[in-house]
C-alpha cells in the first residue's frame, strides 16, 4: 500500500533524517526498530544477571544453611545479619528470581528484542507498524524494570509471596514483612510492565497482519514469525486478565475491599473482610500464568526452529506442521491453566477436565521436538555457537516437558504439588529452554544487531559450560521432589527425611556457581564484541530471511533502496540443483530454473509452461502442470 | 595479531593489578603481600579447601537436624541483640579478595588457552594443513561425550537419587498413584533416552563435510501423522488412566464419607492445630470471629456437638479405616501434604478442603520396613506462608485400633475449663446485651 512512499522517504533518508538525530533520539528514546530491540536485549541481560545473583545467593542458603557467610552482611545489611540469610529474606529472594526471570528476561528480554528485531526484518518492513508505541513499549518495561529493583531498598524489603503472589499472604502485610510497600512496589512494576506487553503486542500483530512485503503471504513467514505472530496474540489475550488480578488485589491491600479476602485470623487479629476468595485470584493469575510460559517458551522455539534449519543446511522438516502445532499450543494454552490448582479447593470435577486438556497440549509439542530431530537428520550440520545452543535448547524442552506428563496428571500431581519437582520441570522446560533459546538468538543474530560477530570460541566455552552446569543444577531436583521436598523452603533442616538430600543440595550450589561465572565469558564475549569484534559479512551463515539482504550497517528503513519481493518460503537450503546451499527468500524461481521443483509454483501455469520449456531446452524431465 | 595479543594480556593483568590495590588497604597490606604472590599458585588449592569445607558442613547439617527448630529463634534472637558497634572482621574482605582473585586468574587461563589455540590455528593455516572442519567435528565429538555422561547422569540418578527417594506409598489411593508414576517413568524414560540417543548422535553423524550436501527433505506427511497419532494415544491411556484415578480418589460416596473418622485440621502461621470429633463423631462449628487469646482456634461453643471436641497433639490414625480430613486456615493459604500418603490438599481461608484416605501401613510396621527405628510420617506445609514456612509441621503416626482408642482417651478437651468460663461470661453477656436491645 504505502510502500511507495516509504521508499522514496528512504531512499532520500540520509539527505532527510539523519542529521536530525541527536544523542537522545538515537540511543535513549528510539522510535527505530531495531535501536529498541537492542534495548530489550541490554536491559534483559541486565535484569537476568541481577536475577541469577539472586538465584546464587539462595543456592548459597540452601546448599550450607548452618553456616555463616559474613560477607552477605556487608552487601545485605540486616538482610543477613551475622552473615546468615534471614528466612523472609530468602522468601523475597525466590519471589523477585522468578519474577525478573519471567517477565522480564524470558517475556520482554526474548521476545520484546527479537519480535522488534526480526518482525520487521523478516517481513521486509521499514519498521514496525507503530514506532512510537514500540518506544513507549520499552519505556513501559524500563520503569518496571527500576521499580522492581526500588523495592530491595524498601524497609520492609521486596515482595515475599511467591512470584505467584497468592493472596491473602500478599495481601496482609502483617503476614510476612515482604507483603508491605515491597508488594504495592511489585504490584506498579507489573502494571507497567503488562502496558508495556499490551503496547508491544498491539504492534507485533498488526506489523505481521499489515506490512509484509510484497508475496511474503502468510505461508512464506519464517517460523520465528509465526511464533512470534502467536506469542503476541497469547500475550494480548491473556495479560489484560492478569492487569483485573493485579488491580482487584491493590483494592483489597489498599482500598479494604474484600475480592479475596474472608475468615482471617491474621497474628491473632480478625480481619473485617469477608466473602471473598483467595481461589477466585488464583484463577485470574493462571489465566495468564499458563499462557506466559508459552508466551515464554514459544518465541524459543521460532529462533531455535530458524537456527537448527540454516545450520543444518536443510528445510525445517514439517514447516506446516511446526505451524499447526504453535497454533494448537496458542489455543490450548488459553484452556489449561487448571492444572496449577488440582490441589488448591478447585472442584475435583474440573481439575479431571483440566487434566484432559493438559496432556493434550504435549501433542503439538512432542510434533515440534521430532520435527527438530527430523530436521538434523541427514543435515549437513555446522556447529555455531547459536547451533550449539538450538540443540541445548531442544534437549532442554524435552526432558523438561516429559516431566510434565507427571504433573499434568492431577493423580500424580497430589503427590508433586509444590514440591522440588516442579521446580525441576518448569526450569527446564521454560527456563532453562527459553534462556537458550534466547541465547541462541543472540549468537544468531548479534552479527545483525551490532555489525560485528561475537567469539565463537568463548561461545562453545559458555555453551558447554551451562548445558552441564544447568542439567546438574536441575536434574536432581527431580528426585527430592518425589521424595516430598517441598519448594521456597528456607532450609531442609527440620526434617528427617529431607538430611539425606544435603549433599545433592553442595552439588547443585557448586553447579549452579559455576554456570553462574560462566555466564561471564557470554557478558565479555558480547559487551567487548560490540566494539572489538570481528566485523560481520553481510549474511555470515548463508541464511536465507530478509534481515541478511539488508546492509551491515543499521539505515532507517533497513533496506537503502525498494524493499526485496519474497518469492519462496525461507528453508530452500541444499535444494537439488542448485549450485550453493542455500537460496534466498528473495530469489525468483526465473534465477533457478535448475533448482525448480513442480510443488513450488503452486498451480500457476504460466510458471509451469516455462519451466518446462527450460526443461526441454536442458534436456530435463517434464513437470505436470 | 601478535600486537593484539599482548594487548588483551596487558588488560586483564591491568584488571587483576586494580582489583589487587583495591583490596589492599593499609591496615592489612602486609598480610595481602605475603599471599598474594601463593594465589596464583595456590589456585588449585583454594578449590580444593572450599570443596573441603562444603564438606565438613555436611555432618554439621546433618547433626542440627533436631536444632533446626531453634535457627529461627536464634537468627531473630541475634536480630533483636543489641549490637550497638558492628564491626566484619577484615578477614572476610580478604577473602572476598582472594575469591575474586582466583576467579581473575581463572579467566586468565581461560583467555591464555583461548591465544593458545588461536596461534596454534594460525601455525596451521601457516604450514596449509589447516582443516576449517577440525572444530566443527570436535564440537559434534563433544556432542557424542556428554550423550554418554547425560545417560550415565540419568542412570545414576534412577538408581541412587531415585532409591533414596522412592517409599512405596502407605495408603489405598496411594498404591493407585504409585503404579501410575511407575508406568508414566517407564513411557518417559524411554522417550527420554530415544530422544536423545537421535538428538545427540546426529550432530555427530551428520556433522558438516566438506562434500555433502544435506538431503533436502521438507516434509513427510506420513511419520508426521504417526508422530502425531502415537503420542496422542499414548496420552488418551494416561490421561483415562488418570481421570479415573482422579475420580476414585477425589469422588468419594455420600456414605462412605458419613462412615469415616472425621478430623479437622487448621493451618496458621507457622504450626498445626488438630481436632478430633469426640464422643459424638461430629466436629462443631468453628466461627473465625470466635477467636479470642484462650479460643484461639475459633470454635463456636454455641454449637453443643463442639463441646466434647478434643484437642491432639499429633495426628494419630488408626490402621485400615478411612478417615475424611477436613482441612481449613485461620490466616492464609497453607497445603497439608503427607508424602508417603500421596495427600495432599491446600488450607484455604474461608472455605474447607477435604482429603479421604485409608492408611494401610502403621508407623512401626513402617519403621521395620524403612530400618530406622526413629523413622516418622510426617505432615508439613507446602505452600509458601512466610518466614517460619520451612517449619511448619506435625507428626502424624499410625496405629492399631485399640491403640488409637488408648491414645484418644489421653487427649484433652478444647473446651477447658477456662473456655466454659468466659463462654458462661460472653453468653450472660450476650443474654444481657439481648435484653437492654429489645427494651430499647
Amino acid at each position: 500500500m504505502s510502500s511507495t512512499v516509504i521508499s522514496h522517504g528512504a531512499a532520500h533518508h540520509d539527505a532527510h533524517d539523519h542529521h536530525h538525530e541527536t544523542f537522545l533520539t538515537k540511543y535513549i528514546f528510539s522510535q527505530d526498530h531495531k535501536m529498541i530491540a537492542k534495548q530489550f536485549l541490554i536491559t534483559g541481560i541486565v535484569m537476568a544477571v541481577f536475577a541469577m545473583v539472586l538465584s546464587i545467593l539462595f543456592r548459597i542458603q540452601l546448599a550450607w544453611p548452618e553456616k555463616d557467610f559474613p560477607i552477605l552482611e556487608v552487601f545485605l545489611g540486616k538482610w543477613a545479619e551475622g552473615g546468615r540469610m534471614k528466612p523472609e529474606f530468602f522468601l523475597s529472594l525466590v519471589t523477585i528470581h522468578g519474577t525478573m526471570m519471567v517477565f522480564f528476561v524470558l517475556t520482554a528480554g526474548l521476545s520484546g528484542t527479537f519480535s522488534n528485531l526480526l518482525i520487521p526484518y523478516q517481513l521486509g518492513a521499514r519498521d514496525m507498524a507503530s514506532p512510537l508505541m514500540n518506544m513507549l513499549s520499552y519505556w513501559f518495561f524500563f520503569v518496571a524494570c527500576v521499580v522492581m529493583v526500588a523495592s530491595f531498598f524498601v524497609e520492609s524489603g521486596p515482595a515475599a509471596a511467591g512470584w505467584t503472589i497468592y493472596p491473602p499472604l500478599s495481601a496482609v502485610p502483617t503476614s510476612i514483612p515482604g507483603s508491605g510497600l515491597g508488594m504495592t512496589l511489585w504490584l506498579v512494576s507489573m502494571t507497567l510492565f503488562i502496558a508495556s506487553q499490551v503496547l508491544g503486542g498491539v504492534n507485533y500483530v498488526s506489523t505481521v497482519l499489515n506490512m509484509r512485503t510484497k508475496g511474503m503471504d502468510l505461508w512464506k513467514m519464517p517460523l520465528t514469525i509465526w511464533a512470534f505472530f502467536l506469542t503476541a496474540i497469547v500475550g494480548l489475550l491473556s495479560f489484560p486478565v492478569l492487569v483485573s488480578a493485579v488491580v482487584l488485589l491493590f483494592f483489597d491491600r489498599s482500598v479494604g475491599t474484600s475480592f479475596y479476602l474472608s475468615d482471617l485470623v491474621v497474628q491473632g487479629q480478625i480481619l473485617p473482610n469477608e466473602g471473598g476468595s483467595p481461589i477466585l485470584f488464583q484463577h485470574l493469575f493462571w489465566f495468564l500464568g499458563h499462557p506466559e510460559v508459552y508466551i515464554v517458551v514459544m518465541p524459543a522455539l521460532g529462533l531455535t526452529s530458524e537456527v537448527i534449519s540454516t545450520n543444518s543446511r536443510k528445510p525445517i522438516f514439517g514447516y506446516h506442521a511446526m505451524v499447526y502445532s504453535l497454533v494448537g499450543i496458542t489455543v490450548l494454552s488459553f484452556i489449561v491453566w487448571g492444572h496449577h490448582m488440582f490441589v488448591t479447593g478447585m472442584n475435583p470435577f474440573l481439575g479431571g477436565v483440566f487434566m484432559i486438556t493438559t496432556l493434550i497440549i504435549a501433542v503439538p509439542s512432542a510434533v515440534k521436538a521430532f520435527n527438530y530431530i527430523a530436521t538434523l537428520w541427514r543435515g549437513n550440520i555446522r556447529f555455531t555457537p547459536a547451533m550449539m545452543f538450538a540443540i541445548g535448547m531442544v534437549s532442554f524442552f524435552v526432558s523438561g516437558g516429559l516431566t510434565g506428563l507427571y504433573l499434568g496428571n492431577a493423580a500424580l500431581d497430589i503427590n508433586l504439588h509444590d514440591t522440588y519437582f516442579v521446580v525441576a520441570h518448569f526450569h527446564l522446560v521454560m527456563g532453562s529452554a527459553s534462556i537458550f533459546g534466547m541465547l541462541c538468538g543472540v549468537y544468531h543474530w548479534y552479527p545483525k544487531m551490532f555489525g560485528r560477530m561475537m567469539d565463537t570460541k568463548l561461545g562453545y566455552f559458555h555453551f558447554w559450560l551451562t548445558f552441564i552446569g544447568a542439567y546438574l543444577v536441575f536434574f536432581p531436583m527431580h528426585f527430592m521432589g518425589i521424595d516430598g521436598v517441598p519448594r521456597r523452603y528456607y532450609a531442609f533442616t527440620a526434617f528427617p527425611f529431607m538430611e539425606k538430600w544435603v549433599s545433592v543440595n553442595m552439588l547443585i550450589t557448586w553447579a549452579a556457581i559455576i554456570a553462574g561465572l560462566a555466564q561471564v565469558a557470554f557478558l565479555w564475549n558480547f559487551f567487548s564484541s560490540i566494539w572489538r569484534g570481528k566485523k560481520a559479512t553481510q549474511n555470515p551463515w548463508n541464511a536465507n530471511t530478509l534481515e541478511w539482504t539488508t546492509p551491515v550497517e543499521h539505515i532507517h528503513g533497513n533496506w537503502p533502496g525498494e524493499i526485496p519481493t519474497v518469492h519462496r518460503w525461507p528453508y530452500d537450503y541444499s535444494k537439488p540443483g542448485h549450485d550453493t546451499d542455500f537460496i534466498p527468500q528473495d530469489v525468483p524461481f526465473s534465477e533457478t530454473m535448475s533448482s525448480n521443483l513442480p510443488h513450488d509454483f503452486e498451480g500457476n501455469e504460466e510458471a509451469v509452461r516455462i519451466q518446462n520449456e527450460w526443461n526441454r531446452a536442458n534436456n530435463r524431465e517434464i513437470i505436470e502442470g | 595479531m601478535k600486537f593484539k595479543i599482548n594487548n588483551r594480556f596487558k588488560a586483564v593483568l591491568g584488571c587483576l593489578l586494580a582489583v589487587g590495590l583495591l583490596f589492599s588497604t593499609p591496615s592489612f597490606a602486609l598480610q595481602q603481600d605475603s599471599t598474594a604472590q601463593d594465589t596464583t599458585v595456590s589456585a588449585t588449592v583454594d578449590t580444593a579447601a572450599a570443596a573441603d569445607t562444603a564438606a565438613a558442613s555436611t555432618p554439621m547439617a546433618t547433626d542440627s537436624v533436631e536444632a533446626s527448630s531453634a535457627t529461627g529463634s536464634t537468627a531473630s534472637a541475634a536480630a533483636a541483640a543489641p549490637a550497638p558497634e558492628k564491626q566484619i572482621d577484615p578477614q572476610v574482605y580478604k577473602n572476598m579478595t582472594y575469591y575474586i582473585l582466583l576467579f581473575l586468574f581463572i579467566c586468565t587461563v581461560v583467555a591464555a588457552l583461548g591465544k593458545v589455540l588461536s596461534i596454534y590455528e594460525l601455525t596451521t593455516k601457516m604450514n596449509g594443513k589447516y582443516n576449517p572442519f577440525a572444530n566443527n567435528t570436535f564440537q559434534s565429538v563433544l556432542f557424542i561425550v556428554f550423550l554418554v555422561a547425560f545417560l550415565a547422569m540419568v542412570y545414576y540418578g534412577y538408581a541412587v537419587w531415585g532409591s533414596w527417594a522412592w517409599r512405596d506409598a502407605v495408603t489405598e489411593h496411594g498404591a493407585k498413584i504409585d503404579t501410575m508414576f511407575i508406568i508414566t517413568t517407564v513411557i518417559i524414560t524411554v522417550v527420554l533416552v530415544l530422544v536423545h540417543l537421535l538428538l545427540l548422535t546426529f550432530p555427530y553423524i551428520y556433522r558438516m563435510r566438506a562434500k555433502t550436501k544435506a538431503y533436502y527433505y521438507p516434509h513427510n506427511d506420513t511419520i508426521e501423522k504417526i508422530w502425531t497419532i502415537v503420542p496422542a494415544i499414548v496420552l488418551t491411556v494416561l490421561v483415562l488412566f488418570g481421570f479415573f484415578t482422579w475420580r476414585s480418589i477425589t469422588n468419594v460416596p455420600e456414605d462412605l464419607q458419613k462412615s469415616a473418622l472425621q478430623v479437622e485440621v487448621l493451618g496458621e502461621q507457622f504450626q498445626w492445630q488438630v481436632r478430633y470429633p469426640g464422643a459424638d463423631g461430629i466436629i462443631g462449628k468453628r466461627n473465625y470471629k470466635m477467636t479470642t487469646p484462650t479460643n484461639s482456634y475459633g470454635i463456636d461453643f454455641n454449637d453443643k456437638n463442639a463441646w466434647d471436641d478434643i484437642q491432639a497433639s499429633d495426628i494419630v490414625l488408626p490402621v485400615n479405616k478411612s478417615v475424611r480430613f477436613h482441612i481449613i486456615s485461620k490466616d492464609i493459604i497453607h497445603s497439608f501434604y503427607i508424602p508417603d500418603f500421596r495427600v495432599q490438599i491446600n488450607a484455604v481461608p474461608g472455605m474447607t478442603n477435604y482429603f479421604q484416605f485409608t492408611p494401610t501401613v502403621t508407623t512401626e510396621e513402617m519403621r521395620e520396613r524403612m530400618n530406622d527405628p526413629k523413622y516418622d510420617y510426617v505432615m508439613l506445609c507446602n505452600k509458601i506462608c512466610g518466614s517460619g514456612h520451612f517449619n511448619m509441621q506435625k507428626k502424624v503416626v499410625v496405629v492399631t485400633e485399640d491403640e488409637y482408642r488408648a491414645w484418644l482417651s489421653t487427649q484433652n478437651k478444647y473446651f477447658t475449663e477456662d473456655l466454659q468460663k468466659e463462654f458462661a461470661t460472653v453468653e450472660s453477656k450476650d443474654s444481657e446485651g439481648l435484653t437492654t436491645a429489645s427494651l430499647n
